[in-house]
């Protein structure tokens, strides 16, 4: 188990984490601003798709026991090409061509993680984890508490979530919320490129089992990332996107972009929109979120998965608790239709919660009533 | 009990399986018109020499001759096992033992003689039933049964309990709770040896109930596709809980099921020591040496019903449980153990039952004084990364009643 030759990369693998906390600190410092900036460093314009390649590439550079392990990453280059070039530069080794077996290779991913290798285990979608749904939470997230933390497990599981690709009932969910429900997993969720490498390389980095949900719809989104090898998000920290004073949008994934858009809608109506993108399920930033509210004192839960049991309860639930007395109005919540996600267009269209859906969902907080007429089709 | 529930909307007296639609009328009636009688096999009792040795053995020629002394060790831990067991039953009928407990006696020789020729740098992985692995393992009597009774110096710190009994500084990687979970986990750790060159197997013991778990045939498909270091060693105790191994498969002679992987399989007598010892030795080299995944199926017996609420005797008959303890592995190991003289007398058999039994009651003892773990411990260990704690500092507001105080303010992770 210990031998192999682990000792100076974990001590590595500490400073890394130095590095991020005074990453958190300065982020809290300069609160507000973009501030992941790195000063040895330039920032590029890449897709949120090729953030997640390179920091893949950046990793497995930088400590031998990482290992990808998935359907179709190596030859195939990934279903959604994230893995592009991978095998070329690491060799068969490194990216692991899995059969089409869920529960198998996440729980060969596990003993690895357990034995001293650091699985960076991709799933082609959300939806087909829950073949491995048994091994996720019953095995990965609990072993380190059933032995006191004499195994231990540093592995990553890669998935994109998402919808509107008319991919129909069996492919559209979002189901990050059942795997932040279970103690000893953590759940990170990113939304812009530059989180997509921030939070997949703090992931590849952390000693215990993360879940990455990406964002399909957002694969081919552009933003500025930072080139810097040690550019890592902070797990545990949401980011407040942008300033307002009246409602604050809560959002994660994908919502949390769509959020931004809702927002500036909202400024031509002046309504002035605090947007906070989670960035991360569990831990949950339940600090920011309140700071938020004690200023805006209205919040809307945006969520692309189903509201009921979801994200978005949970956060109903902490935030009258923490924010009671800033409250000016119920919390609002807007998620998915609760229907399994059907094939037509115009329904696929009403279905997803989608910019008028939220932004009639703030000004019903708001007090302000609209007719469904006007944002039911999407 | 979920199917008597679901069988009350049809109140013909169809009986327990009414619920059940999904599965055509004839399952609990086999075609050939038998119908499945407490006792096992279709045709009901199932005898020590009802499953032959099948599979012609491979690999590299076992290496393993215990010297003398340790032929009587080898008894020795299985009286412990055997005793322990028992006196485990009185402390859990006591209550001071909680939650589920299965108990490991008449299969001893499968983890003596099964684990014998693991080394050091080996790995062990089982699944729930796993005091007897636990203990053939090393760990001692005073950290298992400190760990039943849910002490911090448990070998599991008192977080596991029966199933989850574990020893990483001896490569015992756990007893896991989920029928088949493990199979992959321990296939993983088979992996770590194949991609990090190092010269060791993997061992992983399953009961015969999980092979028709989807987990196991993934599992297996992958050790054999990817020739993985690793041996399953199933201990075949004719009953997954009270479910015939003839009732549960399609195919019931297990050892014939990895002709799906491209996997070598035996089949031994699991009651004989030597004869587990010298397969599980053989497979284990040629795993180690040849890269190779082998499946060893054990026919053994376990005494005790399923756990220990389970009576064990609504679906196998008394005769059928008192011909297998005239079969038992313990009894033969210490009359070979006379035959060549290794034991002068029956009374330096009854001698070792002494000592064994003086060493659990010392476990007892060990495990009625030792402390539960430390209250403020509760949060510990739900995660191993050292900035857990930071990482869930921002959780706080609005968090459950009581969760800032036993969790969030508390160690969360591995320091």
């Amino acid at each position: 188990m210990d031998e192999s030759g682990t000792d100076t990369e974990t001590v590595n693998g500490a400073e890394d984490q130095a590095h991020a906390t005074d990453e958190v600190e300065r982020g809290e410092e300069r609160e507000g601003q973009e501030s992941d900036e790195q000063h040895e460093y330039e920032t590029e314009e890449i897709s949120y798709r090729e953030a997640l390649r390179r920091a893949l590439h950046e990793e497995l550079a930088r400590d031998e026991r990482v290992f990808l392990i998935g359907e179709e990453i190596g030859i195939f280059e990934g279903s959604y090409k994230v893995t592009a070039g991978l095998l070329d530069d690491f060799g068969t080794k490194r990216i692991r061509e899995a059969p089409i077996s869920e529960e198998g290779f996440v729980g060969l991913a596990t003993g690895a993680a357990m034995t001293g290798l650091r699985p960076v285990v991709e799933i082609m979608t959300i939806n087909f984890i829950l073949m491995a749904m048994d091994q996720v939470v019953n095995h990965t997230a609990k072993l380190q508490y059933m032995f006191s933390g004499q195994v231990g497990c540093p592995m990553v599981i890669r998935t994109p979530n998402g919808a509107g690709s008319q991919l129909t009932a069996q492919h559209s969910q979002n189901l990050e919320g059942w795997f932040a429900h279970v103690p000893g997993l953590k759940v990170v969720t990113p939304a812009t490129p530059a989180d997509a490498k921030g939070l997949l390389k703090a992931a590849i980095r952390d000693d215990d089992p993360v879940l990455v949900v990406e964002s399909l719809p957002s694969y081919n989104l552009k933003g500025e990332v930072s080139q810097d090898p040690d550019y890592l998000t902070p797990m545990g920290q949401a980011k407040v996107t942008r300033e307002g004073d009246d409602i604050t949008l809560i959002a994660h994934s994908m919502a949390a972009q769509r959020s931004l858009q809702v927002a500036a809608q909202l400024e031509e109506d002046e309504i002035s929109a605090e947007v906070i993108d989670l960035r991360s399920l569990r831990p949950l930033d339940m600090e920011t979120v309140a700071r938020s509210l004690a200023k805006t004192n209205r919040a809307l839960c945006v969520d692309e998965g189903w509201a009921t049991y979801g994200v978005s309860a949970e956060l109903c639930a902490r935030v009258q608790d923490a924010c009671f007395d800033d409250l000016d109005a119920p919390i609002g919540r807007v998620g998915m239709a609760e229907v399994p996600m059907p094939y037509a267009k115009n329904l696929e269209n009403a279905t997803l919660p989608h910019a008028k859906k939220i932004r009639a969902a703030a000004l019903a907080v708001l007090g302000e009533e609209t007719d469904p007429e006007e944002w039911r089709a999407g | 009990m979920a199917r008597r529930k679901q069988a009350k909307g049809s109140e013909d007296g169809r009986g327990e399986s009414g619920g059940s639609e999904a599965e055509p009328e004839d399952r609990d009636e086999p075609s050939d018109g038998q119908r499945q009688e407490p006792g096992g096999a279709a045709g009901g009792h199932i005898a020590p020499d009802h499953f032959e040795d099948a599979g012609s053995p491979v690999g590299p020629e076992s290496q393993i001759s215990p010297s003398a002394d340790r032929l009587r060790e080898l008894y020795e831990t299985m009286v412990l096992i055997r005793l322990f067991e028992e006196e485990t039953e009185r402390q859990y009928k006591k209550a001071r033992i909680g939650g589920y407990c299965h108990l490991s006696s008449g299969q001893e020789a499968v983890a003596v003689g099964g684990l014998e020729p693991l080394g050091q740098d080996d790995i062990l992985v089982s699944a729930y039933r796993c005091h007897h692995l636990a203990l053939a393992r090393g760990i001692s009597p005073e950290s298992v049964m400190a760990e039943l009774f849910g002490r911090a110096d448990g070998c599991a710190g008192g977080r596991g309990g029966s199933m989850h009994l574990a020893d990483p500084t001896r490569g015992y990687l756990g007893g896991w709770g989920i029928v088949a979970g493990h199979v992959p986990l321990a296939t993983g750790a088979a992996f770590t040896f194949a991609q990090t060159d190092q010269p060791h197997a993997v061992l992983c013991e399953l009961g015969e109930g999980a092979v028709n778990e989807g987990a196991w045939h993934e599992a297996l498909n992958l050790a054999g596709l990817l020739q993985l270091p690793v041996v399953y060693l199933v201990e075949n105790n004719i009953y997954g809980m009270g479910t015939s191994v003839h009732m549960a498969s399609a195919e019931p002679e297990v050892w014939k099921r990895v002709g799906a992987f491209a996997m070598h399989a035996e089949r031994i007598d699991g009651q004989d020591l030597e004869a587990v010892m010298e397969a599980s030795d053989r497979l284990l080299r040629r795993a180690r040496e040849e890269r190779l995944p082998a499946l060893l199926e054990c026919i053994t017996y376990r005494y005790r019903g399923h756990s220990v609420a389970d009576a064990g005797t609504a679906y196998r008959t008394e005769e059928e449980i008192e011909e297998w303890k005239g079969n038992d592995p313990i009894s033969r190991f210490g009359q070979i153990l006379r035959d060549r003289g290794i034991v002068e007398s029956d009374e330096e058999l009854d001698e070792v039952r002494e000592r064994m039994d003086a060493r659990v009651q010392e476990a007892v003892e060990f495990a009625e004084n030792a402390d539960p773990p430390e209250l403020d411990s509760l949060a510990r260990h739900v995660y191993g990364d050292e900035h857990a704690g930071e990482q869930f500092a921002r959780m706080t507001p609005g968090s459950p009643f009581g969760e800032r105080e036993l969790v969030l303010e508390k160690e969360l992770g591995d320091g």
